[in-house]
């Protein structure tokens, strides 16, 4: 090891490296633009609390107080931006992409659901169709579908005029029926005579107020939800920048490996190296210079793309410093080492850097550095553990907007340190020293 | 100071350097001289460790390459064949460079490099990057950075390839100052006229062998005459006037070499104007003549049968 050559050796590369200022800044700008702009898709800063509506378009074709309802219900939902339409404009509008769902209530909907709430039997149809592009919504329109359904249904079957004579007929096709003299059918017959009983006692007490949640207002919901972010802590809003900043600056440092590697691929085939080798020094030497040279430029990259997340878009370490300071160095090293093996595999500069590339974006992609890992099916969710990227994403994640101490950086430094040396010697190994 | 014994060195089935030997006594400058191709950066390459060698060795200072290479490296400097440079940085910072990779630092280094800047006439340019430099002023920067740890033995890989001829003149005078200061230099060229002008012995090499390896005067005498008339005339000559140009006495050679005819003849005074009388009476014109003093090129040609400008 020769201390002298080697520190000469990572200052003439940081000298190269900064000497093209433009680059650098280039590099960087790069990563904050798009760190900025995926934060901003992924939630922001969380200072607003204005969440996209899903825009969905209602068609009516039913006269009914209970489809009337349904309509006003959905349209006051907060999570929709509803619309009606006739069925034919409604589908149009969906095809064309500027509604992400429609529905449409047939006519005869509100008396033939009030009809099948107690039997079960020829329930009407809702049609629900939506852009193939925007699924998930699909289960978000249901689901509230079921639960404005539910109320105003149940609201009409207990007190309306519409409950009064779907109880009286469902009576009457039940004592006609064979199932009437069945256990089951004598409960039911009991049920409905007790439901008559109740509205016969409300139309009675016509005028008087309902008690507030009473069947009489319909089912509703039987909980109601206090939803919270679990942040760094209580009151601390999530910050989507924190996320998207970890995973660009992953992404970028990482595109700074390839160079590392595809410039020592370069230097090879020039003059310089054989100067370099005929030099006193070990070989390990100029690769050590080299990882060196790559993990403080990783750094300072680091450094700076965080820097900005901090004082543009508000992203904190909320957990322990040290914890990311070693994420951060454990990384760089990382890098480094993943530059130096490129630069042993590879055959030719520009062949390298194309593979580099591709493999880059594979693991930044499955290290949930684009979009969070928890999106990814099971499996692929396991694969990607085997990704020191996600490592370093995650570890970046809990020591930032997650607010965990330094045992959570524990993990992501030992994978990632343990990949480097992986690296590290399969790069010595494989290195060829020969123009 | 440098001894060589039967290198060898194969790619494959091609064999680049078969059972060179040669030594370099010390202050002594010596002429690698060969076409390219010829096995002469190769040699280069195994004598300072760039590549093992596939047999023979190598001492340098009485040290084997092969049991003490640091040793040996710290002996020697390198001029590569390609300019060996960081062209993004000044011209002080590439020696810098370049020293402390042998171990230098501080003031040592500093006056290292203000000699060596001196040396090749960079001293006012040291502060200024390479980039900005001409193609001769990166060679002579290229030489430098071979000089800051004050080698005994340099080697100079086709050092002025490239460069115009005033450029050149500088580089020869840097490497003329060396030779002063009693550094023993191995020079590979394919340009005879370096070779010449430059090396106390010249070793002759082709297809990976050594040909020749004396003095330039013991070189010259190989030659099949001491000189050499070239006659250009109007059209191919005719075999007929090529054998009856053989036949004169004191022609030794003739080579054919377009509409040019190549004698080599030992008395121009003698011989011209019977060469010229035989070309008119074989009806072809004259267009002119010019003689030389034999020369390298004729030598390698009748050590090889080719031309040293061959590829």
């Amino acid at each position: 090891m020769n201390p002298v050559a080697i520190l000469a050796l990572v200052r003439n590369d940081l000298r190269i490296h900064f000497s093209d200022r433009r680059g650098v800044l280039i590099n960087i700008a790069a990563a904050i633009f798009i760190a900025g702009f995926m934060g901003f898709l992924f939630g922001g800063s969380g200072k607003t609390k204005e969440m996209g509506r899903i825009p969905v378009v209602i068609t009516i074709e039913d006269d009914s107080d209970v489809a009337r309802a349904i309509g006003a219900a959905l349209a006051a939902d907060k999570m929709l931006d509803a619309k009606t339409a006739t069925a034919g404009e409604a589908r149009e509008l969906v095809r064309k992409g500027k509604a992400q769902a429609g529905l449409i209530l047939p006519q005869g909907f509100g008396e033939a659901a009030a009809g099948a709430f107690f039997r079960g039997r020829d329930k009407p149809q809702i049609e629900l169709f939506y852009d193939p592009s925007q699924s998930i919504v699909v289960s978000v329109v249901e689901g509230l579908l079921t639960q404005y359904v539910m109320q105003e249904v149940s609201k009409a079957m207990f007190g309306g005029p519409l409950g009064g004579k779907v109880v009286t007929d469902s009576l009457a096709d039940l004592r006609k029926s064979a199932d009437a003299d069945t256990p089951a059918g004598k409960e039911l017959t009991a049920l409905l005579e007790s439901v008559e009983k109740l509205n016969a006692r409300a139309r009675a007490d016509a005028g008087a107020k309902p008690a507030a949640g009473g069947i009489q207002g319909g089912l509703s919901v039987p909980y109601t939800v206090h939803s919270e972010a679990l942040t760094s802590g209580t009151g601390a809003r999530y910050n989507g920048y924190a996320h998207s900043f970890a995973g660009m600056s992953v992404q970028f440092i990482l595109f700074n490996g390839i160079e590392a590697g595809v410039l020592l691929l370069l230097l090879r085939e020039r003059g310089l190296w054989a100067r370099l080798r005929t030099a006193p020094i070990a070989r390990a030497d100029l690769l050590v210079a080299r990882a060196l040279a790559t993990t403080v430029i990783g750094l300072f990259m680091l450094g700076a793309v965080y820097l900005v997340a901090m004082v543009a878009f508000g992203v904190r370490i909320e957990g322990s410093v040290a914890g990311f300071a070693g994420i951060a160095i454990a990384f760089c090293i990382l890098n480094a080492c993943f530059g130096l093996l490129l630069a042993a595999l590879g055959r030719t500069p520009a062949a390298t850097r194309g593979l580099a590339v591709m493999v880059t974006l594979i693991l930044v992609m499955i290290g949930g550095a684009w979009v969070p890992a928890f999106i990814f099916p099971p499996w692929l969710q396991q694969l990607s553990l085997f990704a020191p990227t996600r490592w370093a994403v995650d570890g970046l994640d809990a020591v930032t907007w997650r607010g965990l101490g330094f045992d959570a950086a524990i993990g992501p430094i030992v994978v990632l340190l343990g990949s480097a040396l992986v690296c590290g010697v399969v790069a010595l190994w494989r290195f060829r020293w020969q123009s | 100071m440098l001894r060589v014994e039967n290198l060898v060195k194969r790619y494959g089935d091609r064999v680049a350097v078969d059972g060179v030997s040669f030594a370099v006594g010390k202050g002594q400058t010596i002429g690698l001289l060969g076409p390219n191709g010829a096995g002469k950066t190769t040699t280069l390459a195994m004598i300072t460790g760039l590549t093992p060698p596939d047999g023979g060795n190598v001492s340098v200072g009485g040290r084997s390459l092969a049991a003490d290479p640091e040793g040996v490296k710290r002996g020697i400097g390198l001029v590569p064949q390609d300019v060996a440079l960081y062209e993004e940085t000044t011209a002080r910072a590439n020696l810098q460079l370049f020293g402390a990779l042998y171990g230098m630092q501080g003031a040592p280094l500093a006056r290292a490099i203000a000699d060596a800047l001196a040396l090749v006439g960079l001293a006012d340019r040291a502060g200024d990057k390479v980039a900005s430099f001409s193609g001769g002023m990166k060679r002579r920067l290229n030489i430098a950075g071979a000089l800051l740890h004050d080698p005994e033995l340099i080697l100079l890989d086709e050092p002025t390839v490239g460069v115009d001829p005033q450029s050149r003149n500088a580089i020869f005078d840097n490497l003329a100052e060396l030779r002063r200061r009693g550094k023993t230099l191995v020079y590979t060229t394919h340009y005879m006229e370096e070779a010449e002008r430059l090396c106390d012995r010249i070793v002759v090499m082709d297809h990976g062998r050594i040909m020749a390896d004396d003095t330039l005067p013991g070189l010259l005498a190989r030659a099949p005459a001491p000189n050499r008339l070239a006659v250009d005339i109007a059209g191919p000559p005719p075999d007929a006037l090529v054998a009856r140009l053989r036949g004169l006495p004191g022609v030794h050679g003739v080579v054919v070499d377009g509409e040019r005819l190549v004698l080599d003849v030992d008395d121009l005074l003698a011989i011209t104007p019977q060469v010229l009388q035989t070309v008119s009476a074989a009806g072809l014109a004259v267009r002119g003549f010019a003689s030389e003093r034999a020369n390298l090129e004729s030598v390698f040609l009748t050590l090889t049968g080719r031309s040293l400008r061959d590829e």
